[in-house]
């Protein structure tokens, strides 16, 4: 790990403002993540911004009736938030099924949606990794890909985001709210605050360096069934192979609405768009899922070990939707 | 089903502690935190920490090493390389001339420009704080000049040679009658092959050393599973005289065989503090320990059974392919069980190796069994269900009299007692031998079944106790307590042997200070030690008798039959007298005895093994093939239980070690780079909480006195041998699929549930 200074900020602005004069200053808020990276030499910052005694762990309710979790709430004060169980059990859901109980106390709203790939190759220094270290190649493409995307990847990284959150948040359509270096606020759809990979997989995010995340605004709660369904290699504390956030609103034979999106397939929370729309105003039937399948996957490759995953997918979303049609 | 006992030896006469749950005697010093680690020993002042830099290639040499910039970061007083490391031997041949040697040969480190596998050792950074040292590492310039190396196991099989013999000194290749002959000849065959992969032992305490000079006097504060094994290491690698050498392990943190030999950070640490004159720890980090702490090799196994229809075996071949390292030749014991534990009028068994540039598989637990009965007591299952009989039937109708390959009779064997009380008490007959036939809700239902069975070893061992003239016992051995209870169940052997209570008992173990034992390993410990313990007492006992005889003459009257120790008094004819005032009276500054155990005829005479039947209920979800064990319950016939409850512990850590090697355990190694993939612990998976249900334990009661004095047979391995075949075998029952590439992730059931 490289020395590093360190400042407990006061104000966000103090915070913005640290970050912003040193590019090689980070935010710490849990510092699940980056103290990991930190003392792999993956990050290293010589300077730590820590944002997470600021005022910014509430959960209020909004005026439309959704709710603004502040950037530093916990994962498991959010899970636990009974507006949260009651309006939005997808994301309790989420929230619940990821990491450890141990983590979650730790783990910030903002850092969660902010966490960096577990691809193996990412994680080992000794290997190339463009996400790492810009034009060193990737290791995981020709080698062990388990974990890896199958959608939304590049001839440059195949990495997969490992949040669930996120996946719920995605599926919910929430609303990043930041503050720029420059003391404006902005609203950036969920949907849009994670870039993909191309030919510049370490640019993760749309976020400038200093920008800095203080609230997840969700809009009032959607219509239907929420349900997340996370598959993996053991019972509890694994990254998903696959994970679906499905918010199905049915009756009478029909779909009214659907907003799925799904996790551990793409290098960012992947929205089903074209699924949902043919899913809408469908009558549940073999030949309607069949539909869905083949919208949602019709593009998506295997790398070699993680060609399972598009089978995988497939099944699991459609278990979901058959579970959340016959609950709802 | 119980044994016949023997008759009842003076010591059976206050068994009032042996077999109880008595709790740890060390919990509480645990749970607190006030139990010292290899890493933590407090009252060590002024200790620097050392970082060890590993090689980013796999094969190759440093054409350069560049170290200035690391020398000049702050709190760095040293950095080690092949250049200025003290000199050690040669690290020499890859086989040893002698079995024991390979625990005690030199192994030195940082000795040449060399990289034979990813991530070896290439410099160790000392400085005054982990931080410091860690941070110069990344400073270290090293150019490499990387060679190809061999690293895919399976596009080398065509390599494959026979080694001299296999771990622990067994015959490589076995042939009894022809098997060829019998096998095509055969009514019902089966040929299948199985892939067993590179698994990782990763104890919750990685290796970690504390090294001490004093003058010329070497002490290593460490993780050892075998005290004397790291004396000898040490001793050899420094080239120091052993008595110079004090190695001190009170507690484990877990060792699975991982910690039966010295490796880079007790050397390294031993040869730095020498250098900076100050005392140097260093632990390897969790990534570190995939390379530098041993692991279990990748194997094929080749697996040929013949029988009659009647379902009786007549050929059985178990061939295995393993990978081990080409400067250190590892062959793992795998299908040596194979030779004792079923009937057949023909058996083969083969062990090959292909030799690649990674570090070597080492030991760990169950060593042959555990990769073993993973694949033949799968093709058992499959061989059972080609004959249409139950799994249970199958086994019974070739079970042996006697030893099938060494022709010897078998001490105690209740494999037969315990699959049938097993499947008593677990419900098999509701089991549906048609495959998923059975089902809840979105889960298929499989029950799955195996056997189990693990040589039972006693080692060389001695032990002294010492009463004091406070009544209050000692006992000191070498012996190590790795998390099995040790230290209780000694406390419990020392009791029953004096007639003293465990509160007036006190057991130090893990010093080399202490009576030379054969540690903790192969399931020996506790009947090594155990015995030893209980002879050194009876020694006692006997001083005791004597010294209180020469000091009242009348007690020569008292008949040596009359002479009772219980309740913490000595009796002599009914006539009691506190063993403390006694002692206190006699001789105050204490008395001493010392015991010893070593193999004997009836090693040598009688097939000596532990047994158990593992039954297991697993659900396969039927959309995303998610693996969940319902339930599991194993039965064991392991001769006397010595603790009720570190006994269960020790079976159910088996068991669980079994639902990983089923499901989960894997070490992906890298066929381009020649580095183990997922080497941390969130990438490499055991079982946490969730995967794990409750987990019943049974054990018949048994004695084995051909096994030792005490009756008790090794069970510190026995739950893992056979477990992961009977998760296997439920999952094959649940889903009508076969997996037989290890472990078994829902990917490979995805098509088959279609």
């Amino acid at each position: 790990m490289r020395s590093f200074t360190y400042q407990r900020a006061t104000s966000s602005q103090e915070a913005i403002a640290a970050v912003a004069a040193n590019p090689d200053a980070r935010f710490i808020a849990g510092g699940t993540n980056l103290l990991d990276l930190m003392k792999l030499g993956i990050e290293r910052p010589s300077h730590l911004v820590d944002i997470s005694r600021l005022p910014l762990a509430e959960i209020e309710d909004t005026p439309e009736g959704g709710l603004r979790i502040g950037a530093e709430v916990r994962n498991s004060d959010l899970a636990a938030d009974l507006r949260v169980r009651n309006r939005y059990p997808v994301l309790a859901q989420a929230l619940l099924a990821g990491a450890s109980a141990q983590i979650r106390n730790k783990a910030s709203t903002a850092g969660n949606l902010l966490q960096r790939t577990r691809c193996y190759f990412f994680y080992d220094p000794n290997m190339p990794c463009n996400k790492r270290q810009p034009g060193s190649g990737c290791a995981a493409i020709e080698g062990f890909n388990r974990m890896h995307a199958i959608l939304g990847t590049s001839s440059a990284c195949i990495a997969v985001h490992p949040s669930d959150m996120a996946v719920a948040m995605a599926a919910l359509d929430a609303q990043i709210e930041t503050v720029t270096p420059e003391g404006e606020t902005r609203a950036i759809p969920i949907g849009d605050l994670h870039s993909l990979p191309g030919e510049t997989p370490n640019v993760e995010t749309v976020l400038r360096h200093g920008e800095m995340i203080t609230a997840v605004v969700l809009p009032p709660p959607p219509a239907g069934r929420q349900i997340y369904r996370k598959v993996r290699d053991r019972a509890s504390y694994a990254f998903a192979l696959v994970s679906v956030a499905a918010v199905i609103d049915a009756g009478a034979g029909r779909v009214l609405s659907a907003r799925i999106a799904m996790g551990g397939i793409a290098p960012k929370p992947w929205r089903l768009s074209e699924a949902e729309r043919l899913l809408s105003g469908a009558e549940p039937s073999k030949e309607t899922f069949e539909q869905v399948d083949d919208a949602a996957f019709a593009k998506a490759r295997g790398s070699g070990d993680n060609d399972f995953k598009i089978m995988l997918a497939r099944r699991t979303l459609r278990a979901t939707l058959a579970a959340a049609i016959r609950t709802a | 089903m119980s044994e016949n006992r023997t008759n009842a030896s003076p010591s059976h006469t206050n068994e009032t502690y042996i077999g109880r749950p008595l709790d740890r005697v060390d919990g509480r010093l645990k749970v607190t935190g006030g139990a010292p680690y290899a890493y933590e020993h407090v009252e060590i002042a002024g200790a620097v920490h050392g970082y060890i830099l590993g090689a980013a290639i796999a094969k190759g040499r440093m054409a350069a090493i560049d170290t200035a910039e690391a020398e000049k970061a702050p709190g760095v007083l040293y950095v080690m390389t092949h250049r200025n490391a003290p000199s050690q031997p040669d690290f020499g041949p890859s086989v040893t001339p002698t079995v024991p040697e390979v625990f005690t040969r030199a192994r030195p480190m940082l000795s040449d420009d060399r990289v034979r596998f990813y991530d070896e050792p290439v410099a160790l950074i000392v400085a005054e704080t982990f931080e410091a040292a860690r941070a110069a590492a990344s400073l270290i310039r090293v150019r490499y000049e990387t060679e190809p190396g061999r690293y895919d196991m399976e596009a080398h099989l065509a390599e494959a040679y026979a080694p001299q013999r296999t771990n622990a000194g067994f015959e490589t290749d076995s042939a009894v009658g022809d098997f060829e002959g019998a096998f095509a000849a055969a009514e019902v065959r089966l040929d299948v092959s199985y892939t067993t992969p590179y698994q990782h032992h990763n104890p919750m305490e990685p290796h970690a050393t504390t090294a001490v000079w004093s003058g010329d006097d070497l002490t290593i504060y460490t993780g050892a599973q075998t005290i004397a094994n790291f004396r000898a290491g040490i001793a050899n690698t420094l080239q120091l005289p052993p008595e110079r050498v004090r190695i001190v392990s009170p507690f484990v943190g877990g060792g699975f065989g991982a910690k039966l030999i010295v490796h880079a950070d007790t050397v390294l640490a031993a040869l730095a503090a020498r250098v900076v004159g100050r005392p140097v720890k260093i632990a390897l980090t969790r990534q570190q320990m995939f390379a530098n702490a041993g692991h279990r090799a990748k194997m094929k196994h080749d697996v040929r059974l013949g029988a009659d229809r009647n379902g009786r075996l007549v050929a059985i071949s178990h061939d295995v392919f393993s990978a081990t390292s080409g400067f250190e030749e590892f062959c793992e014991q795998t299908a040596v069980f194979v030779r004792a534990l079923y009937a057949s009028q023909t058996r083969r068994t083969r062990h090959r190796l292909i030799g690649l540039d990674t570090n070597r598989g080492e030991w760990m637990r169950s060593p042959g069994e555990a990769p073993g009965m993973l694949a033949f007591e799968c093709a058992i299952d499959e061989m059972a269900e080609q004959l249409g009989l139950d799994p249970i039937e199958f086994r019974i109708r070739n079970e042996p009299t006697r030893d099938p390959e060494r022709d010897v009779p078998f001490s105690t064997r209740n494999l037969v007692a315990c699959m049938q009380e097993g499947a008593k008490r677990f419900g098999w007959k509701r089991r549906n031998s048609q495959p998923r036939a059975m089902r809840d809700g979105r889960f298929l239902v499989g029950y799955g079944m195996a056997a189990a069975m693990r040589p039972n070893y006693i080692g060389a061992t001695r032990a002294r106790v010492r009463l004091g003239g406070n009544g209050h016992l000692t006992v000191q051995a070498d012996m190590t307590d790795i998390g099995t209870g040790t230290y209780t169940i000694l406390t419990q052997i020392a009791a029953d042997a004096t007639g003293l209570p465990p509160s007036a008992i006190t057991v130090e173990l893990g010093d080399s200070n202490f009576p030379r034992t054969a540690g903790s390993g192969g399931s020996w410990g506790a009947a090594s030690s155990g015995s030893a313990v209980h002879n050194a007492c009876l020694a006692l006992r006997e001083r005791i008798v004597a010294e209180a005889r020469r000091a009242d003459p009348s007690l020569a009257s008292v008949a040596a039959g009359d002479v009772d120790f219980a309740n913490g008094e000595i009796r002599w004819a009914g006539r009691g007298e506190p063993l403390g005032q006694l002692v206190g009276r006699l001789a105050p500054s204490g008395i001493e005895a010392e015991g010893q155990v070593e193999r004997g005829d009836d090693y040598r005479n009688f097939s000596q093994h532990s047994y158990g039947a593992h039954f297991v209920e697993a659900g396969v979800d039927i959309d995303t093939g998610e693996i969940r064990i319902r339930r599991m319950l194993s039965t064991i016939g392991a001769g006397r239980i010595l603790n009720q409850k570190t006994a269960r512990s020790q079976v159910i850590g088996g068991m669980t070690w079994g639902i990983g090697a089923a499901l989960m355990e894997e070490s992906v190694l890298d066929p381009r780079y020649g580095h183990f993939v997922n080497h941390d612990l969130a990438e490499y998976h055991v079982p946490v909480n969730a995967d794990v249900p409750f987990l019943e334990v049974v054990f018949l009661e048994e004695h084995d006195d051909k096994a030792n004095v005490l009756g008790s047979k090794g069970i510190g391995e026995l739950g893992v041998c056979g477990t992961g075949a009977a998760v296997a075998n439920a999952i094959y029952n649940a889903t009508g699929v076969r997996v037989r590439e290890f472990p078994i992730t829902l990917d490979k059931l995805l098509a088959g549930l279609a």
